[in-house]
């Protein structure tokens, strides 16, 4: 069967109340929505809470479900949009969403110019590399953030991360971009440090 | 980054690394690396970071959350542990 179609087929014994089918989707979905909030909200509490919302949102709507898009794409996007909600609260102190909107095709020239690139493997492995992998990504301006966990780091096309964010394809690929720009100044700083210790 | 070429070159180098840009732009991307050591460092190291995050390990969906998860949508019936 193909993915359409297992969609439309779980999606139909879903809206006929088959609560198996409620359990069959959860095992296959959980997981990745799970990771989409943790990644945006870099809580795990928080990320549990929107993954419950997730699917008590999709159970609850699934009549409006959109087939030709994908049970997984509508999913992630009705977690993106609960993803949202909680990252628009006042008490969050990230980068604005609308201050990204003014330089959107703004591409920012490269200010990190040490090859870093040498380290040994087992450098880039450490607990504390691997804390500052995340720090620089929890650093990222939402939009970005959002469309690099997708499409970097699960494996979206360009296509469904459109889809999700509501964005144009344009916008997906101008955005990964500048994440990707903005991530590798963010490692140049720590591990030209290790690399080249007087220089940096 | 120091010559026009860089600057005029920067935005298409995502997809030069994922092999979405069209052989004329590869091409010129190429050209313009065996000439200049600094796009070199931001082509290997723009790489080196996508490598990097694609090798992170993902974070797991706990057990005890996913039970959570059931109970929440009133399918605690349906929860199977994972052995």
């Amino acid at each position: 069967m193909s993915d359409h179609a297992t969609d439309q087929a779980l999606s139909e014994r879903i809206r006929a109340g088959d609560k198996s089918a409620c359990a069959e989707c959860i095992e296959i979905h959980s997981p990745a929505i799970y990771r989409l909030a943790l990644r945006m909200l870099g809580d795990e509490t928080e990320a549990e809470d929107v993954t419950q919302e997730t699917f008590l949102n999709a159970f609850k709507s699934i009549d409006s479900f959109e087939w030709r898009a994908g049970l997984q794409t509508w999913l992630h996007r009705i977690a993106y949009n609960n993803v949202l909600m909680r990252l628009r609260k006042p008490r969050r102190e990230t980068v604005s969403v609308e201050d990204l909107a003014e330089n959107e095709g703004l591409i920012e020239t490269p200010r990190q110019l040490l090859d870093w690139c040498c380290l040994p493997e087992a450098e880039y492995a450490t607990t504390e590399a691997r804390a500052e992998l995340a720090r620089a990504l929890n650093e990222l301006p939402e939009k970005l953030r959002a469309v690099f966990v997708l499409r970097d780091l699960e494996g979206h096309s360009t296509e469904e991360t459109a889809t999700i964010l509501a964005i144009s394809t344009v916008a997906v690929k101008t955005r990964l971009h500048r994440a990707r720009l903005a991530l590798r100044e963010q490692l140049a700083d720590y591990f030209s440090e290790m690399t080249h210790p007087q220089e940096s | 980054m120091e010559h026009h070429d860089c600057r005029h070159l920067l935005g298409d180098l995502s997809e030069y690394l994922d092999g979405d840009a069209s052989a004329l732009v590869c091409a010129e991307i190429e050209r313009h690396l065996a000439d200049c050591a600094k796009c070199r460092v931001v082509v290997d190291t723009l790489r080196k970071t996508v490598l990097l995050y694609h090798d992170q390990p993902k974070p797991e969906f706990s057990e005890p959350a996913r039970a959570r998860l059931y109970r929440a949508l009133d399918l605690q019936n349906f929860f199977v542990p994972k052995s």
